[in-house]
């Protein structure tokens, strides 16, 4: 047994564990922790696999992005779970059978896959490059079109979010913090030259 | 000499092998540590004198020795659990946030050939670990049970969030001119003959400025240390923190402080090229890295850099929390995207030279 495929035992299990942690535990922040956990050790199992784009990138933007906003949200909430659980045991039955339909679909797939055509040599070691460097000249050369329509895709995701929760709300009182910062000395105090008052005059 | 130890390590096989990748690392862990204490000492000195004060100057020659008599005061301090904090996750918090803080140094080329890891996509790697650091913070909020830590954790994380898409936009400006995510090849391709003119601040200047305002912002110090407001939330994240828990998020903080400071070195200042390189070619023993270039150079750059985060401490009052949003969202991002279609521009036009 290479030392590789102990590595990549290891960051399997940690994986499974804690992706079927994520379900099972009590505490809210402990399953979105237990999910960061999965996803890092998914990036590692592809560090493995030599696909270090994806890997390093998976763990830049899901470990290190959304689910840090996620926690947010689950630390923010407070929500109790218990009264959600309450149905788990009922619908136990359901899930498995859906979870099994799903696990044999996917075997299907690879197993087609695996037959119509065996997964070659690695293009990006057959162009002499790098994985990353590779990568970048397929998506920017080959799949530009479908690359570009994904990016307009997530960009009307992002305008419609925005407009979803751009509405006007009463009672809100807001400061502009441009104005604020730009504000000059003139704006606030006005020195007046006025002649000195001197003792023993009447004011007029 | 290097090279014997290593043979003679090697030669017992694998066990050999990870005892001398043991030995890299701690080459670089123990500096870093030694340096974090001697810049806190620094710090104050600094800080002192821009106040017309002395700075600590009692313990051990002109106080050299305070930062160790702090430590061991930490050590030896009870490290104190709320009652009713979450035991596991309090204590993980800490290793959490230190671990990447280390992890990162390993990316870091002090001279041509001289790092621990040489990664094809080490830029990316060290983008990704700096954002995990967030996560010793997010933790040690929310598991110490109290307002003021979750506060100061909400606080910390969302600024950490915000400047991390300014700083990888300067970074993708960066690899746009290398054409390459590694460090070494970064720094290479700042090599030429106009001395500090060919290093990429010239014509990424903005990104440059943004880089390091960045950094400032991310490792949660002066003018941008909302997380801690003394004033507000006593003092974020860590207040719940004592002892030796406290001592290990102040050694992370410390670290990543210099890591940026190392980091804007190799990215935008040359690394270990000399200002003068081109100019002078002449051999001369023992003072020709002066013109040539060499570790020394890092050292010196990132010295620079590590004094600005003092210097701005000293200098600039603390911003308000929603002028810090403002100036990552409304001034940085804006910048950023532009400038990064001018690099794409500069780099296609060939209007930069690239590597020597």
């Amino acid at each position: 047994m290479t030392f590789e495929l102990l590595c990549f035992y290891f960051f399997g299990t940690v994986a499974v564990v804690a992706a079927l942690s994520v379900i099972s535990v009590k505490n809210s922040v402990v399953a979105a922790l237990c999910l960061v956990l999965t996803f890092f050790s998914m990036a590692c199992v592809w560090l493995l696999a030599q696909a270090e784009f994806l890997g390093v990138a998976l763990a830049l933007v899901y470990v290190g992005a959304v689910m840090v906003l996620f926690l947010f949200v689950v630390m923010m909430l407070d929500v109790d779970f218990a009264p959600l659980r309450e149905g788990f045991v009922r619908f136990l039955p359901v899930g498995m059978l859906v979870a099994a339909v799903m696990l044999v679909e996917m075997l299907m797939m690879i197993g087609v896959r695996s037959v119509q055509a065996p997964p070659g040599e690695d293009p990006a070691v057959l162009a002499g490059m790098s994985n990353m460097e590779w990568l970048g000249h397929t998506l920017f050369r080959e799949f530009v079109l479908p690359f570009e329509i994904a990016a307009v895709i997530l960009t009307v995701g992002l305008i419609a979010a925005v407009t979803l929760n751009e509405r006007k709300r009463s009672h809100t009182k807001l400061q502009n913090p441009a104005r604020q910062v730009m504000v000059k000395r003139e704006d606030r105090i006005r020195l007046v030259k006025m002649a000195a008052e001197k003792k023993g005059e009447v004011a007029p | 000499m290097i090279d014997a130890v290593r043979e003679s390590l090697l030669a017992y096989g694998n066990t050999g092998l990870v005892a001398w990748v043991v030995l890299k690392i701690l080459v670089i862990a123990v500096p870093v540590i030694i340096a974090v204490a001697m810049f806190v000492y620094w710090e104050r000195k600094v800080i002192g004198w821009m106040h017309v004060r002395l700075g600590p100057n009692q313990i051990g020659p002109f106080g050299l020795l305070q930062a160790f008599a702090d430590v061991f005061k930490l050590l030896f301090k009870e490290v104190i659990q709320p009652s009713s904090a979450n035991k596991f996750l309090f204590v993980l918090a800490p290793l959490i946030a230190l671990v990447p803080s280390f992890a990162a140094w390993s990316l870091v080329p002090f001279d041509a050939g001289l790092v621990l890891a040489d990664v094809n996509v080490g830029l990316l790697l060290l983008l990704a670990l700096t954002s995990l650091g967030v996560y010793g913070i997010i933790l040690a909020g929310w598991s110490s049970n109290s307002r003021y830590a979750m506060l100061g954790a909400m606080r910390a994380a969302a600024q950490t969030i915000s400047y991390e898409i300014p700083m990888g936009f300067a970074l993708v400006s960066v690899m746009i001119m290398t054409g390459s995510l590694n460090l070494t090849e970064i720094v290479m391709a700042q090599a030429g003959s106009k001395g500090f003119l060919d290093w990429y601040w010239l014509p990424l200047l903005p990104m440059f400025v943004i880089y390091f305002i960045s950094g400032v912002a991310e490792t949660n110090r002066a003018p941008f240390d909302m997380a801690e407001g003394e004033s507000e939330i006593v003092a974020g994240f860590h207040v719940e923190y004592s002892g030796s828990a406290f001592a290990i998020f102040f050694l992370a903080e410390y670290a990543n402080m210099i890591l940026i400071a190392f980091l804007a070195t190799v990215l935008f200042m040359g690394g270990w090229l000399s200002p003068l390189q081109g100019w002078i070619n002449a051999d001369v023993a023992w003072v020709d890295w002066i013109w040539k270039g060499g570790w020394q150079w890092t050292f010196i750059k990132a010295f620079l850099f590590s004094f600005f985060y003092l210097w701005f401490r000293a200098t600039f009052p603390r911003y308000r929390y929603d002028q810090i949003m403002r100036l990552g969202w409304k001034v940085f991002i804006p910048i950023t995207i532009v400038w990064v279609v001018v690099a794409a521009c500069l780099k296609y036009f060939g209007l930069v030279t690239i590597g020597a």
